[in-house]
């Protein structure tokens, strides 16, 4: 079936890949958003996930290990993050945009020597013969592993915020950290945890790129994702789900506006290359008309520093 | 005690100073600015290996200064002015999207010596414009496209559209057409030099779309890396070599070898004959270079491409010979005409039998 000449099949399975590295970035972010901490440094993050990630895959020759690493390397730069708005009490966004130009020059200068080298090669997950189902198998069950990590990772936090004690420590650390603090919970250790997170989950959506989606290295290689998973922690109204549903419109749009110019359609390339930011401001606009809750959920503590003797 | 150590610093740091511009006056200093990394192994790394032939050729005469990843744009007049300041005596602009910028920094620099690439605005005597026939080597990768094509559809990825690029599928498309008529072509713009995971992303959308042959005039090996997923799937390397894609999908390449150009231009600032120019040279002068084809490609074929290249190079071939037609069907070039530079260099319409419009 194709619809003007584009296999809906294919689109769709394309655009789960496509959409990966921003949905874990997002999803990283959304949990320490949650946390009351606005760390914009997910494009720095990122792309120390992604060079940390090739350059152990490289070495290692196993992909699994670069996606270790890659996550370890996120981690690493969140925690400078965390060090800076933590204990000396930093401005976070500030700092976040910092973050970003550090580890956007940090990791090209790790990665000077990998450039124009391969990394080992990540295969699809063997589902047998549920990959040869009709239609379902080529959305479904041909891909790698880390397209379902990332639908696991949105499912696993959707669970743990909402039916969890950790996820309620955590909200609560979020809306008000005066009142956790009250209540006798550590508020900088576990906003420092979830940046961590944070950081991993953004390093591992950087390592996505490096190893399967480019599998290369270059410099500037995640191009301006790591903001677009900030626009989408909001987009999603800081609701897990939603996180899945905007990374599935950004990614599907990108690759839908170039499989519709590859099909010969006739609409003019810029307005399919705007359509993405056009729908988000759309979304925005909506949400925040202010009809019940899903209007501007942000947590009410977000982007406030917290020191317990102030 | 506090000031006069101070003072003696700030002494010490204008002894540098001076010394520094003395120096500058014996060595003749070669600039580049750079629209991606060198490390996209590609176009911006190969306009960097012409600064390194520079640095060979001259030694210790030179002394060289780049600036990678420069966005075309505000940024650049920043970037060249700085340059122009510390003292580079030529300045070498390497994207079609620095032009303007390029002028407006050497109207206020005259004893400085700019060098604009793929540009045609050379609007004060102290500007140059150099570009290499691309669609040279374009039409004997068409020729290999057209003869190797499976599904008889190419797909190309576009960068900008810019008479440049415009060129390099016209050109591309006739040469497939006139060995395989039943091949189609199909465009995918990019808007962007440099962005590997959206070249990547074009490039799978174009083999969904059942193309078998990738040509890209994006400057990252991206394109390739996802083409190799594939079976079944060439390409072709872009700007550079890309050898490490062969034997698959890589079958050739078209090289862009600035070095014998920036070496002449920058001797010619040294010995003070530099003079205003407007280059434009192709395989025949070694500025365009076809990479080695590879096994995959049969040998009748790789004949074929390899007699095309030297009819071209020799000058017994143009790769824009009528009859030829433009998209509309309107007339172009009768039989046996060639087009001029003039209409090359300002491209702007697709020939017959493409489908699609060049966005305007």
């Amino acid at each position: 079936m194709m619809f003007g000449g584009i296999d809906p099949t294919l689109l769709i399975a394309s655009l789960m890949v496509a959409s990966v590295p921003i949905m874990l970035a997002a999803i990283g972010e959304l949990v320490v958003e949650k946390a009351g901490v606005l760390n914009l440094g997910v494009e720095g993050m990122m792309i120390m996930g992604a060079v940390v990630g090739f350059v152990a895959a490289v070495k290692t020759g196993s992909p699994v290990l670069g996606f270790l690493g890659g996550a370890a390397g996120g981690a690493c730069l969140a925690l400078v993050f965390a060090f800076l708005t933590q204990f000396l009490l930093a401005n976070q966004v500030a700092t976040g945009l910092a973050l970003t130009l550090f580890g956007l020059g940090l990791s090209s200068l790790i990665g000077q020597s990998f450039v124009g080298q391969r990394p080992p090669l990540t295969g699809d997950v063997p589902f047998g013969p549920l990959a040869d189902l009709p239609v379902l198998g080529r959305i479904l069950f041909q891909h790698d592993s880390l397209v379902y990590v990332s639908i696991l990772a949105v499912a696993a936090v959707w669970a743990v915020l909402k039916f969890t004690r950790l996820g309620l420590i955590l909200r609560a650390v979020g809306e008000s950290h005066e009142a956790a603090h009250a209540l006798g919970y550590k508020v900088r250790r576990i906003r420092v945890l979830a940046i961590l997170f944070g950081g991993a989950m953004a390093g591992l959506g950087g390592a996505y790129l490096s190893l399967i989606r480019v599998p290369q290295w270059t410099d500037g290689i995640t191009a301006g994702a790591g903001w677009i998973a900030l626009a989408i922690v909001v987009f999603a109204s800081w609701k897990p789900w939603r996180v899945l549903l905007g990374a599935y419109l950004f990614g599907g749009i990108t690759v839908l506006q170039l499989n519709l110019q590859a099909a010969g359609a006739k609409i003019p390339v810029e307005y399919l290359s705007m359509s993405p930011y056009l729908i988000t401001i759309l979304v925005l606009v909506i949400m925040s008309s202010g009809r019940g809750k899903a209007a501007l959920n942000a947590p009410a503590s977000l982007g406030q520093n917290f020191h317990a003797a102030r | 005690m506090k000031r006069r150590h101070l003072l003696a610093t700030a002494a010490l740091g204008l002894g540098l100073v001076t010394s520094g511009a003395a120096m500058a006056q014996d060595k003749t200093k070669a600039c580049w600015v750079y629209v991606g990394p060198i490390g996209d192994l590609g176009w911006s790394y190969q306009h960097h290996q012409g600064l390194l032939a520079v640095e060979a050729a001259y030694g210790d005469k030179v002394e060289t200064a780049y600036q990678e990843s420069v966005p075309e744009g505000a940024d650049a007049e920043r970037v060249l002015t700085q340059m122009a300041l510390s003292g580079c005596d030529i300045i070498f602009t390497t994207s079609f999207g620095y032009m303007d910028a390029t002028n407006a920094v050497a109207a206020k620099f005259p004893d400085v010596k700019f060098e604009h690439a793929t540009g045609f605005k050379r609007e004060h005597p102290n500007v140059s414009t150099y570009n290499a026939r691309f669609y040279e080597g374009r039409a004997v990768m068409g020729t290999i496209a057209g003869r190797m094509t499976k599904s008889n559809k190419i797909g190309y990825i576009g960068s900008f559209p810019i008479p440049e690029v415009v060129q390099g599928i016209n050109a591309s498309f006739i040469h497939a057409k006139k060995v395989n008529p039943a091949v189609e072509i199909k465009v995918v713009w990019a808007y962007t030099w440099f962005d590997p995971a959206k070249e990547a992303d074009a490039a799978k959308a174009l083999i969904e779309q059942g193309v078998d042959v990738i040509l890209a005039h994006t400057d990252s090996t991206a394109p390739l890396a996802e083409a190799q997923k594939t079976p079944g799937v060439i390409g072709f390397g872009q700007a550079s070599d890309m050898i490490d894609y062969a034997p698959s999908p890589r079958v050739s390449s078209i090289i862009d070898n600035w070095a014998p150009y920036y070496v002449k231009q920058v001797g010619a600032v040294m010995d003070g004959t530099w003079a205003q120019t407007d280059t434009w040279a192709g395989i025949g002068d070694g500025e365009v270079e076809i990479g080695a084809i590879t096994e995959a490609v049969p040998a009748e074929v790789k004949a074929e491409a390899e007699a095309l290249a030297a009819s071209i190079a020799s000058g017994a071939y143009h790769p824009f010979t009528g009859p030829l037609k433009k998209q509309d069907g309107s007339d172009w070039l009768a039989e046996g005409a060639v087009a001029d530079d003039g209409t090359l260099a300002g491209m702007n319409f697709f020939v017959e039998g493409i489908e699609g419009e060049i966005p305007k």
